[in-house]
């Protein structure tokens, strides 16, 4: 079928997006609008003495000026981190106070300490210039090393030492045994780099109040609107369930930062309350990178042994984790179970054991960016298997093949329970689409231009579909990660499918459409996706974790199940014909090789009219479903990079990029696709050219387009994407999902061929040029080039 | 304040604004064209790019009263009925995934076809890539991009 799972079929959404009808949030404008400005910190640590808006609030248009003793005043309530972890020592973590607006003291810069409301855009801005805020400078900690040391100034009273757990996975004892009787230990320092998300749409707010009803409603640049509602309403106090709506419009990208509910959709609700007016909000960049919610940053040592043949014995991982100055909302999942869970890799390791210790620092809060964890395990496994390789003397990809899972299910020593899998399968289809062989041919071929060139691998495993909600609530989640659907076949037989999932450039508009256009032999154009709306879908968990897929459809599919079953009945009835004797295509249900046949459309005006309906079924055709995963899925895949390396000025250009991926069934490999190229890229640009800085004194340092380097075309090649699929075992379709695993593979290939060009296993992220260059001083192989 | 007239998607428009108002805000809270987008203080992002007077500008660069008596083009002003070959070009090769960047790249993606065309130059992948200096994409690793201005080039 060429609209069902398998096909290309063009996205459904594009015309209001490439006409430029999208309406994203801050396309929105209410009747009676104001809009808010935050008066910001300009101190990475300090006590707020006094706030003096005597001035702003005599300025052109301002309507208010509000604050944090006013915010919790009214009893709105404090942001919290939603994954309870505990320490090795069984000790609660230790999660500070984060108020929507400041009160005490502001802990980075860019916390909120007030907010302007004004008429315009222009004056809000210009009034919160002039809010006079007196603070008293407090010693600051910007970063892992400095947080952890002697000395350093507690940024929470409850966290001493700044230390918000300690945490362990695997078994500590049989690992360093294992590792004392390895033939050989290879050892590496090696830091994840601290990544600003940047959606290209910054966070955008518009709140409503509406007096006479007590309602509120938020537009908002979210990637989970119910669990925004479920938050807000729960924790922060701001209106119960049923009188706030959450609308989650077009949403420009989100890679994770748009998971995480924000100081400004809840001053913005509040404020909305206390001016009775619209309230709007939209960041600039410059706030974007000041407020929205970090990704990695991991100060890791490993050490991995092998015995003679080079089989994997043991695996002892050390991480520091940077939290920022408060626990954001997932924060606390991100190092541990994201993370520690995927330290086997695509490898059979009869030995693991992780430490993490995450701390706070004066920084703006980190939490899971597009992978969250997955990315940082897989460089620390990956460059590990690359350095061990060289030092060893082996072929890289053929110690990789030794150590590979081979035998399903796979339960790994942490945790995870891998369901299916072909990971060399995977690596031949890359090395051949690589041309792996003829690599030596091209090295030559550079070197004789005075280019450095070299190839590397990533074998990278991922875990999608956070689940089953019973395991990650015993894990400390504080919520469920089901989704859910519902079906409504409407009586002239056209189909609305509304969803807890949220699209944000994946394309569920046309890949949801293709599962229930196939499942019920009916046209994509007969089918509308409804997300994204609390007052228009039940309730739903969200898109993050690239769990759309394998947890989004299989909602579906479940919801599908029940309406075929009643489809099935109501024409058996009708056509006096036994239910499993019915197909359902071609817009029919029918008795194939019979005349027995009825229009999809009747059925459903039968449903609707109910004048002929077997004996006690309810009229209508509507089935809602949740669904519960019973595992997480295990994407995986094999990536090659091939760069070639300006001797004289380091400068990395990626030439060449294959993925094969193992995404299990998939639904449109054109979208599939795409969501890998992007993936890649941001893997790319984490490992050559981003990275979030802030200087000792808490000053973010790259916090525009003109300081922090997002990849441009010309900084990727085009990419080769190839899948070699294996079916999930444990969902109904044999999905595994694909929105994450392009960054989680590509830094590690990308680096690995850089050290395999220059001969430096010593390089970090971003590779520099300045680094790149640094390195091929030290190992002497610019020299040999030229 | 100032009047500020100008013809946009070839219908005259005029508007009191504040001197100190951008194109991108006139076109976006005057006019109500919303396909024209900000995505960063700086220029670098082109998701705010407009045609004035032919050429590809980014709207954020300019004040509005530079444009007095100009002919300025947005998104929503491209296509001459139907689709123009440059958005088909984007919804054939996925050229879009959160749409945000889309309406920059597209305008310019006409921009440097026209400008290539002009100059009897090839646009090829290189020089594709090359010229998308001014536009940012987080979602597509841009490989789509160019393949749909590849498209186009060869139907403009």
């Amino acid at each position: 079928m060429s609209e069902g799972i398998g096909a290309s079929v063009k996205r459904k959404e594009d015309k209001r997006f490439i006409t430029g009808k999208g309406k994203y949030t801050d396309d929105i404008r209410m009747e009676n609008q104001a809009y808010a400005a935050f008066v910001r910190s300009s101190h990475a640590h300090a006590e707020i003495q006094g706030i003096d808006a005597s001035a702003a609030e005599g300025m052109s248009g301002v309507i208010a000026v509000l604050t944090g003793a006013q915010l919790t005043g009214d009893g709105i309530g404090n942001l919290i981190c939603g994954w309870a972890i505990s320490s090795k020592d069984g000790s609660p973590m230790n999660m500070g106070a984060w108020s929507a607006l400041a009160t005490e003291k502001v802990r980075y810069v860019g916390d909120a300490v007030a907010v302007v409301i004004a008429e315009s855009k222009d004056e809000a801005q210009a009034a919160a210039e002039a809010v006079d805020v007196s603070y008293s400078e407090l010693p600051v900690a910007a970063s892992i090393v400095a947080a952890l040391a002697d000395g350093a100034p507690d940024i929470h009273e409850n966290a001493p030492g700044n230390v918000i757990y300690d945490w362990e996975l695997g078994d500590g004892d049989a690992t360093e045994a294992a590792l004392a009787s390895a033939a050989h230990v290879t050892e590496m320092d090696i830091t994840n780099n601290r990544l600003a998300p940047n959606a290209m749409e910054p966070r955008s707010a518009v709140a409503t109040y509406d007096d006479a009803e007590d309602h509120y409603t938020l537009y908002s640049t979210s990637q989970n609107p119910h669990v925004a509602r479920l938050v807000l309403s729960a924790f922060y106090q701001v209106a119960p369930e049923h009188k706030l709506r959450v609308i989650a419009p077009d949403v420009g990208g989100g890679f994770g930062s748009k998971i995480y509910i924000y100081p400004e959709e809840i001053v913005c609700l509040w404020a909305s309350m206390k001016t009775r007016r619209s309230v709007k909000w939209t960041a600039e960049r410059t706030e974007s990178f000041l407020t929205d919610a970090h990704g990695r940053d991991h100060v890791t040592e490993a050490r991995m042994g092998f015995d003679a043949d080079g089989r994997i014995v043991g695996f002892k991982v050390s991480t520091k984790a940077n939290f920022g100055a408060y626990m954001s909302l997932f924060s606390s999942a991100v190092p541990t179970y994201l993370y520690a869970t995927l330290l086997s890799g695509t490898y059979d390791i009869p030995a693991i054991h992780c430490e993490v210790l995450a701390c706070y620092t004066n920084t703006v809060p980190v939490d899971a960016y597009r992978g969250a964890g997955r990315p940082e395990a897989s460089f620390v496994v990956e460059r590990l298997m690359e350095t061990a390789a060289r030092e060893m003397g082996k072929d890289p990809a053929e110690l990789r093949r030794v150590n590979f899972v081979k035998e399903f299910p796979y339960q790994t020593q942490v945790i995870m329970n891998y369901d299916s899998g072909d990971f060399e399968g995977n690596m031949n289809q890359a090395m051949e689409a690589a041309d792996w062989a003829g690599f030596a041919a091209r090295k030559a071929e550079a070197a004789n231009r005075g280019r450095l060139r070299g190839i590397g691998m990533a074998c990278y495993i991922e875990a999608c579909g956070i689940a089953p909600s019973a395991a990650v609530g015993s894990l400390g989640a504080g919520v469920g990660l089901w989704e859910s659907a519902e079906v409504r076949v409407n009586p002239v037989g056209t189909i609305e499918v509304l969803t807890g999932s949220h699209s944000h450039g994946q394309g569920h508009e046309t890949t949801f459409a293709q599962v229930v256009a196939e499942r019920f032999g009916v046209p994509l154009d007969s089918i509308q996706i409804v997300h994204g709306d609390t007052d228009k879908v039940q309730f739903g968990m969200g898109t993050y974790g690239s769990r759309s897929g394998p947890v989004g459809i299989s909602a579906i599919v479940k919801a599908c199940d029940k309406v075929e079953v009643k489809v099935r009945k109501i024409a058996a009835h009708l056509l006096e014909c036994n239910p499993d004797e019915l197909v359902l295509e071609d817009s029919q249900v029918k008795v194939p090789g019979t005349n027995k046949a009825l229009g999809w459309h009747e059925v459903g005006l039968a449903a609707y009219t109910a004048h002929n309906l077997p004996a006690d079924m309810e009229p209508g055709l509507k089935e809602g479903a949740f669904y519960d995963p019973e595992n997480f899925t295990f994407p995986m895949g094999c990536f090659i990079a091939e760069v070639e390396i300006d001797p004289g000025t380091g400068k990395t250009d990626v030439v060449k990029f294959v993925a094969s991926d193992d995404f299990g069934v998939i639904i449109n490999p054109m979208i599939v696709e795409g969501q890998v190229h992007g993936g890649i890229a941001q893997g790319v640009g984490q490992a050559l050219l981003e990275e979030m800085v802030y200087d000792e004194s808490g000053q973010p340092v790259s916090g525009s387009y003109m300081d922090y380097t997002m990849p441009r075309a010309e900084d990727v090649p085009s990419f080769v994407v190839e899948h070699h699929n294996t079916r999930c075992a444990t969902n109904p379709l044999g999905i595994k999902g694909c929105g994450e695993a392009g960054a989680i593979g590509s830094p590690p290939a990308v680096i690995n061929a850089i050290s395999d060009a220059i001969g430096n296993n010593d390089i970090s992220m971003p590779a520099t040029s300045a680094k790149v260059w640094a390195a091929i001083q030290a190992s002497g192989t610019g020299m040999a080039a030229e | 304040m100032s009047t500020v007239s100008m013809t946009v998607n070839g219908k005259a428009v005029s508007a009191d604004v504040e001197d100190r108002t951008l194109l991108v805000d006139y076109i976006r809270e005057h006019l109500r064209l919303t396909g024209t987008h900000v995505g960063c203080d700086t220029s670098q992002c082109g998701t705010c790019v407009v045609h004035v007077d032919g050429k590809a500008v980014k709207s954020c660069t300019m004040l509005a009263a530079a444009a007095e008596g100009a002919e300025v083009t947005t998104i929503e002003g491209v296509a001459n009925g139907d689709l123009h070959p440059m958005q088909r070009a984007f919804n054939d090769n996925h050229g879009l995934q959160c749409g945000f960047c889309t309406p920059g790249m597209i305008m310019s993606g006409i921009d440097m076809v026209n400008r290539y065309k002009a100059e009897g130059r090839e646009l090829d992948e290189t020089a594709i890539r090359h010229e998308l200096e001014g536009n940012i994409c987080r979602c597509t690793g841009y490989h789509n991009i160019v393949k749909s201005i590849a498209q186009a080039a060869s139907e403009m």
